[in-house]
């Protein structure tokens, strides 16, 4: 037995070829933030039960059909999908190390993002002017917490992406960097995939009846 | 891709999930198709709501839930890249795993609550 697995090391040493692999830094970077995701997945899973729970208790206040206006959600909707194809485009730059364009890209993507955060909020302050406040019912609740969390989400993002833009002015294209850009782009992307469950599960079913 | 390659391709990691700098990033010709393929998937869905096209809730409720896991299953696909080989296959058993646990949570919710409600509430109107 024990000479079996001495020859086989000696022979095929394809043990050492994978430790090789493994060894570079941030070699697993892209998995861990997978995983990060996958438990943010989670945290918006409890988020969208407990609308889908809470989502028709209006305690005699206004519904969603009521309040939310579709052309508006679709402008919004509009808006990260645009930042999502525009990340995209900064990652092919990205690719082929041109560096310029794939800071304009993140400008033009930042200048999206924006744009759905201040209708989020104009949207939001609308509602609350109106009286629809969290605290009017458990729908609104609800719905604050979901969309609010999913817009925090998107503030951060746009955090981070500010940081990373400074850093590859500073650094350049350098692997770090790179790497950093890589897992900004997965979280882009997931916040646009979560938001297809908001616009879909809460406003458009919301304005159903 | 293929320029960072490691003789470690040559047993069984695949090319891809291993490079210097992590997963595929995709083509100028990918994201065009997964963004005309996302653009198509959300006008359905808010045309046939807001013109009210299917007049009938509960079907088009349905058919919007449909478009949904379609639209997400493109964006997993053209702007996340996945594929069942990134990462030696390890993403897309994390995401298995999320989708069970997600699936059971809402559907645990959902199921549970519904039945505390009519039971409580035996007028109340759901869904």
């Amino acid at each position: 037995m024990a000479k079996a697995t001495a020859q086989t090391a000696g022979t095929a040493p394809a043990f050492y070829v994978t430790e090789e692999e493994h060894a570079h830094p941030g070699g697993s970077t892209m998995l861990g933030f997978w995983l990060y995701l996958m438990s943010d997945c989670l945290v918006f899973a409890v988020l969208f039960a407990t609308y889908g729970v809470l989502g028709r208790n209006y305690a005699a206040g206004p519904s969603g059909a009521d309040l939310f206006d579709l052309r508006l959600v679709a402008v919004n909707t509009a808006m990260l999908l645009f930042s999502s194809i525009t990340y995209g485009f900064a990652m092919l730059a990205m690719d082929k190390g041109r560096q310029a364009a794939m800071q304009g890209w993140l400008v033009v993507t930042a200048l999206f993002g924006l744009a759905f955060l201040a209708i989020e909020l104009y949207e939001f302050a609308h509602l609350i002017h109106e009286g629809a406040t969290p605290m009017r019912s458990a729908f609104l609740s609800s719905f604050f917490t979901l969309v609010g969390t999913h817009g925090l989400h998107v503030t951060f993002g746009l955090i981070w992406l500010a940081v990373l833009m400074t850093q590859v002015s500073k650094h350049g294209l350098i692997e770090a960097n790179r790497r950093r850009l890589m897992c900004l782009s997965m979280f882009w992307h997931f916040l646009d995939v979560v938001w297809i469950g908001v616009f879909t599960f809460v406003y458009l079913m919301g304005v159903l009846k | 891709m293929s320029a960072s390659q490691t003789p470690a391709e040559a047993h069984g990691h695949d090319h891809d999930g291993h490079d210097s700098h992590g997963a595929a990033h995709g083509s100028l010709r990918g994201y065009i198709t997964g963004f005309l393929l996302s653009v198509v998937l959300t006008a359905i869905p808010f045309w046939l709501v807001m013109n009210d096209v299917l007049g009938n809730s509960t079907l088009t409720a349905i058919v919007i839930m449909l478009f949904a896991a379609v639209q997400i299953i493109v964006h997993m696909v053209y702007f996340l890249h996945m594929n069942g080989r990134s990462e030696g296959g390890w993403i897309m058993l994390a995401l298995i795993f999320t989708i069970i646990v997600v699936a059971i949570a809402l559907a645990g919710s959902l199921w549970v609550m519904f039945h505390l409600n009519t039971n409580m509430m035996p007028d109340m109107h759901r869904m």
